[in-house]
């Protein structure tokens, strides 16, 4: 067993730390204030190899392994939790899906494109009607011809206004998951739109819309893996996505602990640093706990992942305690600003409305337990 | 062009230094070590002219095997190749044994522009550069902020930031510079560069110099004073005036 770091996973994580330290965190209270998309951002880290890290380099990528990912991710996340979801999505739930289930011409003609940036992803699975319960869908495609024949109403699709290559789940059979198949939709076939774009409370930057199939037309050739293999495409793409996700949590939950301590080794009452108080130093003893046990959880995870094991449960349990993690650890960064920690001036308040999408997303704490219950139950009976 | 960067691997600025209880050196347990500041604008100043004429830029270290990290982060920069120079010798050297044993390895190899850091950030000497022109013969100019070469790579036009000026020379290549970190903004390692970097192989030769070490020697590294907390002087202005100017007479001995 090691649990070090490769030289290589160090030198991902300085990179990355310093180009979200002087390229995202500058800006990232004002792109939140703002509500706005950081294209430049986008631009740069495509550049860096940040927008295709585990695709290969044949396809454009940087080819680099899921811990590398991780790593990566808890330094985009420390920065700001919205750019990072931009990132994550179109790398672990658009990339990933066409590198492992498309066919050749499928990579070669998306692949490239949202590596070098051309190109950025979004995953249309849940709608108005299915949330938790995703593979009750009722998207349909209908083949007519050469082409299928799209219908229905994705929502909170994430970089739903930006995106420009979208995986759609649809229904092309019977009941449940069996009949669902994915799709990949450029946003320039006819028949599909942006419909309703969210107000959100948190992770601002990243848009978040309705994407509208009004009979949209996909060439037959967009089928991504089997027809009717949509629900298995759709779950074990989670699976990956989970790390993203974990690993977003890690970097909020840091950044909660980070501005903490800064700010509790400077604020005087009573006439002295209010970090002297063991009341403070217990909740900065317990956040930096957490939060290591959260990292341990989610480099587990990708070192499954990149063995080739099966990691459903391990994915879910670091998405689970990292995000409960960030919720809490920055919950805890509130108090110790105190009112400062209320208030626009001070990033914890951001972090604190950033933490609560992380319990929600690519499945709700409730839908991990549910797949971790599961899952240790099967191994006792 | 052919252009040598020589590279040190110095701990991060922004960690807390720990001398080691005897006084000989730094304890690099838990310490993160990276690429001298000044050596990323060296190695993004060779680069540049790499992309603007052609050739190669190969890094140079002399160090322990560790130091084949800070080489890697140049790598994924961009630079083509990288050596070490490793030898018992080494860890005892002074700045100058150091610019002996670079010497000697960068004459064997084809040099136009030899590039160093104007000083490393652990022990801010300044020497290493100088010196290393001088044993290789080649004209040099340092602390450089503005770096051009002609169209036939013959001459570069430097630009030094003087007390109250800049002083504009121009230096025939070969050459030797030392950088400035206003020459330029280094850029990132890109994850496909660090993936490039770790199937490059460093060439590593021993140096057998047992004259490196030498003209100097390290007795006693220690801690610089600990810093005083400030002093209140709390009183009604007159009194205040007065107590301020007798601190800065008779304590501080600045008036
Ligand atoms: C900002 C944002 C971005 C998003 N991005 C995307 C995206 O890019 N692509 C995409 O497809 N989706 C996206 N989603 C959707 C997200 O994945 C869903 O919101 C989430 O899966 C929950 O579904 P729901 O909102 O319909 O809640 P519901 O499923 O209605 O859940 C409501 C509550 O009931 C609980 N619950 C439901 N079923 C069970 C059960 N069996 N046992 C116990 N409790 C249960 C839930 O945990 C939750 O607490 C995004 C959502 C948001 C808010």
């Amino acid at each position: 067993m090691d649990f070090q770091l490769t030289e290589e996973h160090r030198m991902v994580q300085s990179m990355v730390r310093e180009f979200a330290s002087k390229e995202i965190l500058p800006v990232a209270a004002e792109l939140d204030h703002t509500e706005t998309f950081p294209q430049e951002i986008i631009k740069k880290a495509a550049a860096l190899g940040l927008m295709g890290m585990v695709v290969p380099e044949r396809y454009g990528g940087a080819g680099m392994d899921a811990i590398a990912y991780v790593v990566a991710h808890e330094e985009l996340a420390r920065a700001s939790a919205g750019v990072q979801t931009i990132i994550t999505v179109s790398n672990s739930l658009v990339a990933d899906p066409i590198l492992r289930y498309g066919t050749q011409a499928q990579r070669q003609r998306y692949l490239p494109g949202l590596c070098d940036g051309t190109r950025l992803g979004c995953y249309c699975l849940t709608e108005p009607s299915a949330g938790s319960d995703a593979m009750s869908l009722s998207t349909t495609a209908r083949r007519d011809g050469d082409e299928w024949v799209l219908r229905g109403t994705k929502a909170f699709v994430s970089s739903g206004v930006e995106a420009d290559t979208c995986i759609v789940y649809a229904r092309t059979g019977q009941e449940g998951a069996r009949g669902i198949s994915a799709f990949i939709v450029e946003k320039s076939f006819p028949g599909i739109a942006v419909g309703k774009i969210e107000k959100k409370l948190g992770i601002k930057c990243s848009s978040t819309s309705e994407i509208v199939l009004d009979d949209c037309r996909v060439p037959a050739d967009n089928v991504l893996g089997d027809l009717g293999a949509g629900g298995k495409i759709a779950l074990s793409t989670l699976d990956g996505g989970r790390l993203g996700i974990a690993a977003q949590a890690i970097g909020i939950a840091r950044a909660a602990l980070e501005d903490s301590i800064a700010y509790a080794s400077e604020r005087q009452q009573f006439g002295r640093p209010i970090a002297e108080f063991q009341a403070i130093q217990w909740m900065l003893a317990d956040m930096a706990t957490r939060i290591e046990a959260s990292r341990l959880l989610a480099y587990r995870a990708a070192y499954l992942r990149q063995q080739g094991q099966r990691y459903t449960k391990e994915a879910s349990m670091a998405k689970l305690f990292a995000s409960e993690t960030a919720m809490w650890a920055s919950h805890k960064a509130v108090q110790i600003h105190g009112g400062y920690g209320y208030i626009q001036d001070y990033a914890v308040e951001r972090y604190f409305r950033d933490a609560k999408i992380t319990e929600i997303y690519e499945g709700t704490s409730e839908i991990q337990r549910l797949v971790i219950a599961r899952n240790v139950m099967e191994r006792v009976q | 062009m052919n252009i040598v960067v020589c590279v040190k691997q110095v701990p991060d600025t922004e960690a807390p230094i720990r001398i080691k209880p005897d006084g000989s050196g730094i304890d690099e347990m838990g310490l993160n070590l990276v690429m001298n500041y000044y050596d990323e604008h060296a190695t993004e100043a060779g680069l540049r002219l790499k992309e603007q004429f052609g050739g190669t830029v190969t890094l140079i270290a002399a160090g322990p095997e560790r130091t084949k990290e800070a080489l890697r982060t140049g790598l994924a920069m961009g630079a083509d190749e990288a050596m070490l120079i490793t030898g018992p010798g080494l860890e005892q050297s002074d700045h100058l044994g150091m610019a002996r044993v670079l010497a000697a390895a960068i004459k064997a190899l084809p040099h136009d522009l030899v590039i160093c850091g104007k000083l490393s950030t652990d022990d801010n000497a300044s020497i290493v550069g100088p010196a290393l022109a001088e044993l290789l013969g080649l004209p040099q100019a340092t602390a450089i902020a503005h770096l051009e070469v002609d169209a036939s790579a013959t001459t570069a036009l430097v630009h030094r930031e003087v007390e109250g000026g800049v002083e504009i020379l121009e230096v025939p290549l070969p050459a030797l510079l030392t950088v400035e970190r206003s020459l330029n903004e280094p850029r990132y390692p890109s994850l496909p560069g660090i993936m490039k970097a770790k199937r490059k192989e460093i060439k590593t030769s021993t140096s057998t110099d047992q004259k490196v070490a030498a003209s100097s020697r390290l007795t006693k590294l220690v801690p610089p004073p600990k810093r005083q907390a400030g002093r209140v002087i709390e009183a009604d202005a007159d009194k205040a005036v007065a107590e301020i100017v007798a601190f800065l007479k008779n304590d501080a001995k600045v008036l």
